[in-house]
């Protein structure tokens, strides 16, 4: 029964897809986050698990049929565009301006290639008090995630971790060291093999 | 010929009764006519003490490891070897005139026995023996056991002369290559305690022979508490943030920073795990470093729930959350890492003037503030036993070293001198 209904889900979404493909649209945001609640009792977390696998095979059907595989070039570029740090200002875990851009880069990345897992570790300079920097560095992480989730990257295909200033980028002690320091980084943990290139 | 201070050695007689009391341990109480501490000159000079020379091959190691533990405790001035009181050949008299003409108040007589040492303290101006004990030395001569055991000659003879016992025989953890080490307080024996490459924030059990620390792993950070041979458990597996631990004054749980999308706020967990239990309310602010008053009942903390960093203190439920320290108007404020003194009377902690960290500390009975350093930056204050002395790591030599202040002075002396070092803990007295 549960086969029956997966397959019936993927000939609607394939139904879809083909009209995807005549007239382009721009991806909606894919819930896949599972409540808390349905995870509250083992029937509940299975089905949960089920609707993920569902949503995550047509996310990726979807995908597919709108990228191509990326030539080896275009895999490096992509990854550089996955792994650009985004830098902070001082004291502060919020979004410049610069941020933004290098953050909405890896929106239709993290999009099109549904199977990458990122670890963003947010980091700070060394000014502040070595303790108190890893709550900040924690922040700019999750300011981070929150970002890119709120603009439909599911928060699970993305992990946070706090450095503080325990893993400088720069090891200097002055205002362009500083600059440098105040940032999150972007490690890609799977799904980096294979990466295919978003559509125009 | 001067006239002893009287009221000095009633005084110390008197705080040495209060303390015990206070800590509700027992001690001897003096029998009438039996003096605590030692006679010497007019209030707030120090007695001046000189330690004979020792016989035997060990001599000169525990003649010169007791100069410098009484001289590293404030409270004495240590004569130089070179002071010309003639050595009283065997069991012979101290010259007690020439001692008193020398500017001497006390003669520390150490005598090499059979395992051990006997230790005697000359009271100059009354004539007479003072004080006197047989102490073990175990372990081989120079060893760390060796060394400790001779720590604690120096902290009976510095309860025997002020009333107050010294610090010697303790160490202090910190982090150097991301290590925990130990170190003992007069900057030897230093043995790294963790082989993790992300450790950080030791803080010792109240029996000081456990640390907690906080490792960064890759996925997370996590809790774990070691043994002083480097044996260790996690208490709190790597998910989110879990930071700058420390035990309760009782020794049963631990508090800590534990952080995740919503902000790090402090948690205590059993030291035998289980569930833990939240007990700051940041609402999504930043929380981190707590440590306690020693009846456990009252926690400071840095959070930055106004905005930046600040110190609060709190109750241990973290109800009634207040500043720690008014501020001058108009002043940024950047001030964290608490520690919570052993006799309860202060905290220390850092505030940011100028770009740079400095030490403050400030007393809870009038909320005053001291400043304590001023040279290059100085930061992660912590108390020593006696709630005197601090460790704080400056960078007043270059890089980042560990140095003792005594905060009542301002005295300063580098505890370590390779690599860097920080986030220092002091342990409880290992010889009580």
């Amino acid at each position: 029964m549960n086969r029956r209904l997966v397959g019936a889900c993927l000939m609607m979404a394939a139904g879809a897809l083909a009209a995807c493909r005549k007239k382009p649209t721009p991806v909606a945001p894919v819930p896949l986050t599972p409540s808390a609640a349905a995870t509250t009792d083992d029937g509940a977390a299975a089905r949960a698990a089920r609707e993920r696998a569902v949503r995550d095979s047509l996310a990726r059907a979807r995908a597919d049929s709108l990228s191509r595989a990326a030539s080896a070039d275009e895999a490096a570029n992509l990854r550089a565009i996955l792994e650009a740090p985004v830098l902070f200002e001082y004291d502060a875990a919020d979004m410049t301006d610069a941020a933004r851009s290098t953050l909405d880069a890896k929106l239709p990345v993290l999009r099109t290639n549904v199977a990458l897992r990122i670890r963003i570790s947010g980091h700070t300079d060394s000014r502040g008090s070595d303790e108190y920097n890893l709550a900040l560095g924690l922040r700019r992480a999750a300011a981070t995630r929150k970002y890119l989730s709120d603009r439909g990257i599911a928060a699970g295909r993305l992990d946070i971790v706090s450095f503080g200033e325990e893993r400088p980028a720069s090891s200097g002690e002055d205002d362009g060291a500083f600059m440098k320091n105040r940032r999150a980084e972007f490690e890609i943990l799977s799904g980096g093999d294979a990466l295919r290139v978003p559509p125009r | 010929m001067s006239i002893p201070n009287r009221s000095i050695v009633l005084r110390v007689a008197l705080r040495t009764v209060f303390m015990a009391l206070a800590a509700g341990t027992t001690v001897a109480i003096a029998q009438p006519g039996v003096r605590l501490g030692l006679i010497y000159g007019e209030g707030g000079k120090r007695p001046g003490i000189f330690v004979l020379p020792v016989a035997g091959p060990l001599g000169d190691s525990l003649r010169t490891i007791v100069m410098r533990d009484l001289d590293f405790g404030d409270r004495v001035t240590v004569l130089p070897k070179t002071t010309a009181l003639p050595t009283p050949s065997g069991a012979g008299p101290i010259d007690f005139a020439a001692a008193a003409r020398l500017g001497i108040n006390g003669v520390v007589q150490l005598v090499p026995v059979a395992g051990g040492a006997s230790v005697v303290l000359y009271d100059v101006a009354a004539k007479q023996v003072l004080q006197r004990r047989v102490l073990a030395l175990p372990g081989a001569a120079n060893s760390a056991t060796w060394r400790l055991a001779t720590h604690g000659i120096s902290d009976l003879c510095e309860e025997w002369i002020s009333g107050e016992r010294g610090i010697a025989a303790s160490r202090l953890a910190y982090v150097a290559d991301g290590r925990i080490w130990l170190i003992d307080s007069d900057g030897a024996n230093a043995t790294p305690l963790t082989s993790s490459t992300r450790a950080l924030s030791p803080g010792f059990h109240p029996s000081g022979q456990s640390v907690v620390y906080a490792a960064l792993e890759p996925a997370g950070s996590a809790i774990y508490v070691t043994d002083l041979r480097g044996a260790s458990r996690r208490v709190v597996p790597p998910s989110g943030l879990n930071i700058s631990p420390t035990f309760t004054p009782n020794g049963t749980a631990i508090a800590y920073a534990h952080g995740d999308d919503f902000g790090t706020e402090l948690y205590r967990v059993s030291v035998d795990g289980g569930a833990p239990q939240r007990i700051s309310i940041g609402r999504g602010s930043d929380n981190t470093s707590p440590t306690f008053s020693p009846d456990g009942r009252r926690i400071a903390f840095t959070s930055g729930r106004s905005g930046q960093p600040d110190v609060y203190i709190a109750d241990d439920d973290g109800t009634n959350a207040d500043v720690l320290a008014a501020l001058s108007s108009g002043a940024q404020v950047y001030r964290s890492s608490p520690d919570w003194s052993p006799d309860g009377r202060a905290i220390v902690f850092q505030s940011q003037l100028g770009g740079r960290f400095q030490v403050m500390v400030i007393s809870l009975r009038d909320r005053v503030v001291k400043q304590l350093t001023t040279e290059a930056s100085n930061e992660d204050p912590a108390w020593a036993p006696d709630a005197r002395h601090i460790v704080v790591s400056s960078t007043r030599s270059g890089v980042r070293q560990l140095w003792v202040i005594d905060t009542e002075t301002g005295r300063a002396r580098q505890v370590t001198s390779s690599g860097s070092a920080r986030l220092a803990a002091w342990s409880p007295r290992v010889i009580r």
